[in-house]
């Protein structure tokens, strides 16, 4: 019994000290834990979710991807300015088409080239930063016709009483899920981020595996745009700043390791909801907005240490 | 290879040929400057020269801490939060304590989240990327709640007078980098911490069974990296006026993408702050070299990707000649 409770410590302890936070929370908010605030945490979280879905794959391969903050804001101007010339239908088609191949070129640089993750997608989100602005001429762009376009489904809509963006981000873990758990792609994966010598002695092309992780990235980076624009009906240039971030201490946070080879879909899907109730509660607690990112530092930490102290036994390295 | 030993050059020429791929960045960089000179006639003035130098600077100061904890194999992402603590700490406070303890209290912030940094990342054995982004995040935090989500002015403007000292067309800013480079380059090569330094990020197993405290080593380093934001965070406030929430937004990128552009290897054990100064400087002319030539904005950002790939794209090819 003692062993099992040590186990269970050791294996979930975050889930654990989330239901405690959970739990605080609750008993100091009463708005907290009913449907409806339940459903907008979901709803807030769904586009940085969805992005970390596709960031899980490559950080799985033990590699990064910085560029996903900068690569959403240009393409809900994309997937906005393209509603407005060509329809929602080519637009949404046009921007998961931008999504993959720009995802497509951080994997040929960093699979096949070989060349440092961090620093392949850093410049590359200068570069999209640079394209951003030479794409909207520097002023937003928004969509002309917001009243009666069948766009608006994916950021505002609702479905069986679930909003529509919280379907599509829980739809996209399941089958992101699946693909992880019980496909070759998703053994491969694993493989490569565990060990990538291995992996290719035991005849894994491991360059084409990270591409493809590159790609993934990129097209949920594109669904999340496609839900940003739909939502705001609009895009600002500076929209996704600093999503890369939100997202990355969201796959950290559900215990998925840097060094790859180590994590899963519904840990990401724990860590990023863990950040967006975190913000809710503490301003559902009347704190000022900004402390929720003291807090998230302190989680970060907190979260990542036992964790790996879990994983290795003892606390201190 | 033998057939290859014929054409070889003379080896005084090879020598030089082989310093100057290893130093390719100061070949680009005059490149970069030659370029300029001939596109722009305002380019290659003394007073232009000036600017470049005061503009590098403050990206410069960060990238000397950068380079310190990345030859360390360790990166530091909280550079721009603790920039932005420091200059807010530096002028909230002067209405408190006075100009020069608040000046101090500033510094001191930065060397005792440096100090967090390191201690956080020596006793956890987490990666520094993840603790510097909690740190990151949870600092920016900190200075919008100090500063109420609003920018600080300074009631004094005789603040804003203390950096504008010049020799010749060199500010002090520039002149407390040039020194700080030097200083930090003499640590890295003539002290038994540069040696450390180079030995922990080529090899921390080796480096801890020769003896070395690693630990400690960290702890170090991440607060050197810490004060230098804090001392590069004041001198913005001194030169603004004013301290903004936001200031050294994305900043760690910019000191990443030098650091790198200089030469200095993520994964550790090799670089300098010769490296450091090239690539600081590259980065400088070209920004500034770009607005002179009056190009939009953006043509400034995608430059500085395709420059940053190119870069790594040389450094591997250079690197595996060397193996091979």
């Amino acid at each position: 019994m003692g062993q099992l409770i040590k186990n269970v410590l050791r294996r979930h302890g975050l889930l654990l000290a989330f239901l405690v936070f959970l739990a605080v929370v609750a008993v100091n908010a009463e708005a907290f834990l009913t449907p409806g605030n339940i459903l907008d945490v979901l709803r807030q979280v769904s586009i940085t979710g969805m992005m970390a879905l596709g960031v899980t794959f490559v950080v799985l391969t033990g590699r990064l991807d910085l560029s996903v903050g900068s690569l959403l804001t240009l393409l809900t101007v994309i997937v906005v300015d393209q509603h407005n010339i060509s329809g929602p239908f080519p637009a949404i088609v046009m921007t998961l088409l931008a999504g993959a191949a720009i995802g497509a070129f951080n994997g040929l640089l960093i699979g096949f080239v070989g060349l440092n993750a961090l620093i392949v997608t850093l410049a590359m989100l200068s570069f999209l930063q640079g394209l951003v602005l030479f794409y909207s001429g520097g002023s937003n762009v928004n969509v002309q016709n917001a009243q009666d376009t069948w766009f608006a489904v994916f950021g505002r809509g609702s479905f069986l009483g679930l909003p529509v963006p919280v379907l599509l981000f829980l739809s996209g873990a399941i089958v992101a899920g699946l693909v992880l758990a019980f496909t070759t792609f998703g053994r491969r994966i694993y493989a490569v981020g565990g060990n990538e010598t291995a992996s290719i002695f035991s005849g894994i092309n491991a360059p084409w595996t990270v591409f493809w992780t590159y790609v993934v990235s990129g097209l949920t980076t594109a669904i999340a745009a496609v839900i940003m624009g739909s939502r705001v009906m609009g895009a600002q240039n500076t929209i996704g700043q600093g999503y890369e971030l939100t997202v990355l201490a969201g796959v950290i946070l559900g215990g998925t390791s840097l060094l790859g080879g180590s994590g899963s879909i519904w840990r990401t899907v724990i860590g990023i909801s863990m950040l967006g109730f975190i913000q809710n509660g503490l301003l559902l607690l009347g704190y000022p907005y900004y402390v929720q990112w003291l807090v998230t530092w302190a989680v970060i930490i907190i979260a990542v240490w036992i964790d790996l102290g879990a994983k290795r036994g003892r606390i201190f390295a | 290879m033998s057939h290859a030993t014929e054409t070889l050059p003379p080896a005084s020429l090879g020598k030089a040929l082989s310093w100057l791929l290893r130093n390719h960045i100061w070949v680009f960089l005059g490149l970069t400057v030659l370029v300029f000179s001939f596109a722009s006639p305002y380019f290659l003035t003394v007073n232009n020269l000036g600017n470049i130098l005061t503009q590098g600077a403050f990206i410069g100061i960060l990238a000397i801490g950068m380079t310190m904890v990345m030859i360390d194999g360790e990166i530091d992402l909280s550079v721009g939060a603790i920039l932005a603590l420091a200059s807010a700490l530096a002028i909230g406070l002067q209405d408190v304590v006075g100009v020069w303890p608040a000046v101090i209290l500033g510094l001191l912030s930065g060397t005792a989240l440096g100090f967090v940094n390191g201690t956080l990342v020596a006793l956890s054995g987490m990666h520094s990327f993840i603790v510097t982004l909690g740190a990151l995040i949870g600092i920016r935090g900190l200075v919008f709640v100090y500063t109420g989500e609003n920018a600080l002015m300074v009631q004094d403007f005789t603040y804003t007078e203390i950096p504008e000292i010049y020799l010749g067309p060199i500010s002090l800013t520039a002149m407390l980098f040039f020194v700080l480079a030097l200083f930090f380059q003499w640590i890295l090569s003539s002290t038994r911490h540069g040696r450390e330094t180079y030995a922990v990020g080529d090899n921390i197993e080796a480096a801890h069974d020769a003896g070395i405290n690693v630990k400690r080593h960290k702890i170090v380093n991440f607060t050197i990296c810490g004060t230098l934001a804090a001392v590069c965070g004041i001198l913005l406030s001194m030169r603004l006026g004013t301290a903004e929430p936001n200031a050294g937004r994305i900043w760690e990128l910019w000191t990443i993408i030098a650091v790198v552009l200089g030469g200095t290897r993520l994964q550790g054990g090799f670089g300098s702050m010769w490296m450091t100064v090239g690539g600081v400087l590259t980065l400088a002319v070209l920004r500034n070299g770009l607005r002179l030539l009056n190009t939009p904005n953006y043509v400034e950002l995608m430059v500085m990707g395709v420059v940053l790939v190119l870069a790594l794209v040389l450094d591997k090819l250079l690197n595996h000649r060397k193996v091979t």
